[in-house]
C-alpha cells in the first residue's frame, strides 16, 4: 500500500506537522476521534473516558498479555469544532516525554476524500527529539529481543 | 567525557554537527578541523573520537597525516531515523481508514 502519511520535523524545533489524506468524507474522519468504541478499534487501546467537548478529557490505556498496564496517556481537550478542529493537550503517564500540544484540523477535500493536518508541539527540541526516535529505538529492541530469542533457543 | 556510540548523541551536539558540515564537502586532517572552531584542540579530538566511533566519520592514513572523512552510508541512516515514527502513523491511520470504511458500509 502506498504510504500516504507525511512528517515535517525540522531541525531545532520543537514541534511537528502530520498531514495525511484519507478517503474518507470530513465526518467521518471527525468521528474516528470523538467516538471511544471507534478510537478503540483504529488505535487498538481501551478508552476509560472521551468527553469530546472543550473543558472535557480523555484517558487511554493498553495492558500487555499478562493484564499489566502498559500504556497510559491522558489529556484535555481546548477546543472542539465539529468537522474542523480539535486542540487537545496528550501526555504519556509515567514517561519522561512531558506535555505535548495537538492541534488537529480537519479539512474536506471533496465529498468522500478529507485531509489531517496534525500540528504536535513538544515542551522541548530534546522532547520532540526523543518522541521522534521512540519506534526507531523500539525497533532496534523488537530486532535485539528477536535475536535473543533465536539466540536461547539455540543453547 | 563518556564515549557514547549512540549516534543521536553524537548529533545531538552542536559542534559535531559543524564538524560533520565541514567535512561533507572534503577530508580533512584533525588539525585542518580544529583551525575551524575557538575551542580547544583536546575537546575537538574528542568530538573527532566520538564521530568516528559512532562511524559518521571514518579515518583514511594519509602518508604521515590522518584524514576524516564523512561515511554517506551511516549519515543516511541518520536522515531516516524519522521513517519508523511516519510508519507509525502511516499504519495508524490506514487502520482508522479501514475502520471507518467499514462504519460507512454498516
Amino acid at each position: 500500500m502506498e504510504q500516504k502519511t507525511k512528517i515535517d520535523a525540522q531541525e531545532d524545533k520543537q514541534d511537528l506537522l502530520i498531514t495525511r489524506e484519507f478517503d474518507l468524507p470530513v465526518e467521518l474522519l471527525f468521528k474516528a476521534y470523538i467516538e471511544p468504541e471507534i478510537v478503540e478499534q483504529w488505535m487498538g487501546t481501551k478508552v476509560l473516558k472521551l468527553e469530546s467537548k472543550k473543558h472535557g478529557s480523555y484517558q487511554i490505556e493498553t495492558k500487555d498479555t499478562k493484564g499489566n498496564v502498559a500504556f497510559q496517556a491522558s489529556g484535555v481537550i481546548h477546543e472542539f469544532n465539529p468537522n474542523q478542529k480539535i486542540i487537545r493537550t496528550f501526555e504519556m503517564e509515567h514517561t519522561p516525554f512531558g506535555v505535548q500540544l495537538e492541534v488537529y484540523e480537519f479539512e474536506r477535500l471533496t465529498a468522500d476524500t478529507s485531509k489531517l493536518v496534525m500540528h504536535v508541539i513538544y515542551e522541548s527540541v530534546a522532547q520532540r527529539d526523543q518522541v521522534l526516535k521512540l519506534p526507531f529505538a523500539q525497533g532496534i529492541n523488537w530486532a535485539h529481543n528477536r535475536l535473543e530469542e533465536i539466540v536461547s533457543k539455540l543453547k | 567525557m563518556n564515549l557514547r556510540r549512540d549516534v543521536f548523541q553524537a548529533i545531538a551536539d552542536p559542534t559535531r554537527r559543524a564538524i560533520l558540515s565541514l567535512v561533507a564537502s572534503q577530508s580533512l586532517t584533525a588539525g585542518a578541523i580544529a583551525a575551524n572552531f575557538d575551542t580547544a584542540r583536546p575537546t575537538v579530538s574528542k568530538h573527532l573520537q566520538i564521530l568516528t566511533k559512532c562511524e559518521l566519520l571514518e579515518q583514511q592514513q594519509n602518508g604521515r597525516e590522518i584524514y576524516y572523512y564523512i561515511n554517506a552510508k551511516k549519515m543516511k541512516e541518520v536522515a531516516d531515523f524519522i521513517e519508523p515514527f511516519r510508519n507509525m502513523w502511516d499504519e495508524r491511520f490506514n487502520k482508522l481508514e479501514t475502520v471507518m470504511k467499514k462504519y460507512k458500509n454498516k
